[in-house]
């Protein structure tokens, strides 16, 4: 507690050094503060534009189809019913695989992180080959894991075909490598002297890791797994290669029976039919799958809230 | 009988939907002639031009069926759905041009049989500018100039001394595509041979239109229903047919045949083994009887009055063994 707070010292002191000096209270290269600044600002601004372009783009060419309906109904292909045609099935689907995406990729993710900080020797041959590999399959295109996730997951190995697992898998692969980084990173920063308290009172590794590493890092976890979840909800691709279906007029059976749709496929499927009613109903799915991203994180920032301590 | 079945389903809510379809079972309705106690999943891959076709027939299979047989609909394109299709993994393919020797050979040697049915038509347009006001009719001769391989074509002018030097950029749906085959192979003699200095956009037909409207010299194929329902952004060009008449690609040149050689029939392609099974069976019967009310739903072209007694004679034999 006492570092702890002497720290905090130590910061707030280096803090108003800094900012004196940005304030320009010395002579040399007054304007590159007031500068740099600006060139901070330009990148916010540059990036929340795009999304609100995104946004106000999708509200004005969906206006007419955000309703009810659209949660309420299953999408339809006829000209008569797309007043009010939905797209029931591909929310319902999405979430299903994002349950089975999270179920398995915090687990694998945690767990291999935890190995690589814990327990790995990072001085062994096959330990560098697996950070390398980690660092450059972050960087992989998704349709590579499309059609890793067609050979190995729906024919080949598994044989699951084409159901909702299989898309969970083949998004478990693309995003394993983000949940693995930023976990280790989260494992990392838990100072060491809890695991050094820890042991010292008698506690064993896996004791220190389950009772006092872990729940320390779930934050940095939660904040990897967001990111993940985000990329993955958005992934349209590796889906169809996967064969998820561009109509399906129910919901998904199960996890591992039964075709499935996703928003991602349904408003890619829309926005490229010759009829431009459809393209009303894509926007409209665009708003959906931004609610939906927004739901899922906000839950886990509420989580991430809960957990975080500070020390 | 049928059209009023439709629009009394556009009822709102899952549950409403499946009460009002019960409710107009009894009054012959599109489900008049599907069997009771029918139940499974039929599979269906392939063409993007087939898929707005068939999803209303899956759509209302599934509720003449009061919800027991689920038809889910995937487009991976024509070559994408028979690379599945012949690898047993989908119990019907959607192509829109006719199944190749090598996809042939593929379903040969994995043992899946398979019958070719026509289930409406189509129109390739040859999409041109708004402001292209010299390519009033085009030979296919002239569309070879500009789409084979090895063109040098740089600008109009280079085709037809008659027309503008304006620059030419081509659009152009990808070797997935059935329509590319199609097109290729009538146009340029020869399935996959093309210009490779075009523009590759994927099975998003849209694209192309967008493409077209955005440059005075540009030219693009699509399906027809993408030029017509594109609201005047872009304009189908006149063909020379055969007998020498410049003809406009219309749902009743296409329909009559007098649009040649750019129209074109779409197949769906039911394996053996799914017809063997009974909810399989109903299912082509019920999209055949109805082909054209979803054809009109799906916007697209339906069969002529020759082509339904065809494949109607066809269905009736492969039900019947």
């Amino acid at each position: 507690m006492r570092t702890a707070a002497h720290n905090r010292n130590a910061v707030n002191a280096a803090r108003e050094i800094t900012l004196a000096q940005l304030d320009g209270s010395q002579r040399q290269g007054r304007w590159k503060g007031p500068a740099f600044e600006a060139v901070l600002l330009t990148a916010i601004f540059v990036a929340i534009l795009t999304l609100l372009a995104v946004i106000l783009w999708a509200l004005t060419a969906g206006w007419e189809r955000l309703d009810l309906n659209l949660l309420r109904n299953m999408p339809s292909g006829m000209a008569s019913r797309l007043g009010e045609s939905g797209m029931q099935s591909a929310i319902i689907g999405t979430f299903y695989v994002m349950v089975g995406l999270i179920v398995t990729v915090v687990p694998l993710g945690v767990s291999a992180a935890i190995y690589l900080e814990e327990f790995a020797d990072h001085d062994t041959w096959y330990v560098r080959i697996i950070e390398i590999n980690l660092r450059n399959l972050a960087a992989v295109p998704s349709i590579v894991f499309g059609i890793l996730g067609l050979a190995f997951f729906y024919r080949g190995g598994l044989s699951l075909g084409s159901v909702v697992y299989t898309g969970s898998l083949t998004l478990t692969m693309l995003v394993l490598p983000t949940v693995i980084v930023t976990a280790r990173e989260a494992i990392r920063a838990v100072p060491p002297s809890i695991r050094h308290a820890s042991m010292g009172m008698g506690a064993t590794k896996w004791r220190t890791i389950w009772h006092q590493v872990l729940p320390s890092s779930i934050p940095g976890i939660v904040t990897g797994t967001i990111l993940a979840l985000s990329r993955a909800i958005g992934e349209a691709a590796p889906l169809i290669m996967i064969g998820a279906a561009t109509f399906v007029g129910w919901n998904p059976d199960g996890p591992f029976e039964g075709s499935f749709t996703v928003l991602p496929v349904q408003i890619f499927f829309w926005s490229a039919q010759a009829n431009t009613d459809f393209h009303i109903l894509a926007a409209a799915g665009v708003i959906v799958l931004l609610g939906m991203l927004l739901m899922m994180n906000s839950f886990a920032i509420w989580l991430r809230n809960r957990f975080t301590r500070e020390w | 009988m049928n059209r009023t079945a439709f629009r009394r389903a556009a009822v709102p809510g899952i549950a409403a939907l499946a009460l009002a379809l019960t409710a107009c079972g009894g009054s012959g309705g599109t489900d008049a002639d599907v069997p009771e106690g029918l139940s499974g999943e039929i599979k269906i891959d392939g063409s993007s031009t087939v898929t707005p076709h068939t999803i209303p027939a899956a759509e209302l299979f599934f509720e003449a069926t009061g919800g027991s047989v689920k038809v889910p609909v995937a487009t991976s394109g024509t070559g994408g759905g028979f690379a599945k299709f012949c690898a047993g993994e989908t119990d019907i393919s959607m192509a829109s041009r006719p199944i190749k020797q090598d996809e042939a050979d593929i379903c040969a040697a994995n043992g899946i049989e398979y019958v070719q049915l026509g289930i409406s038509n189509d129109g390739l347009a040859v999409a041109i500018n708004n402001d292209n006001d010299w390519a009033t009719c085009f030979t296919v001769d002239e569309l070879n100039a500009f789409w084979a391989d090895g063109s040098t074509v740089s600008t109009w002018q280079d085709v037809n001394p008659e027309w503008p030097a304006e620059e030419v950029r081509l659009f152009g749906p990808g070797h997935d595509s059935g329509t590319f085959d199609f097109f290729t192979e009538v146009v340029n003699g020869e399935s996959g041979n093309i210009n490779t200095g075009y523009t590759d956009i994927g099975e998003d037909d849209n694209a192309a239109i967008e493409g077209v409207a955005g440059s005075v010299g540009a030219m693009s194929f699509v399906p027809l229903s993408y030029v017509l329902e594109s609201g005047g952004k872009v304009q189908a060009a006149a063909i020379e047919n055969s007998s020498g008449e410049c003809v406009e690609p219309s749902l009743e040149t296409v329909r009559d045949g007098s649009y040649e050689p750019l129209g074109r029939q779409l197949f769906i392609y039911p394996s053996g083994s799914a017809l063997e099974r009974d909810e399989v069976k109903a299912f082509i019967e019920f999209y055949v009887a109805n082909q054209e009310e979803i054809a009109l739903e799906a916007k697209l072209i339906p069969l002529t009055d020759e082509q339904v007694a065809e494949v109607e004679s066809r269905v009736a034999e492969l039900t019947a063994s």
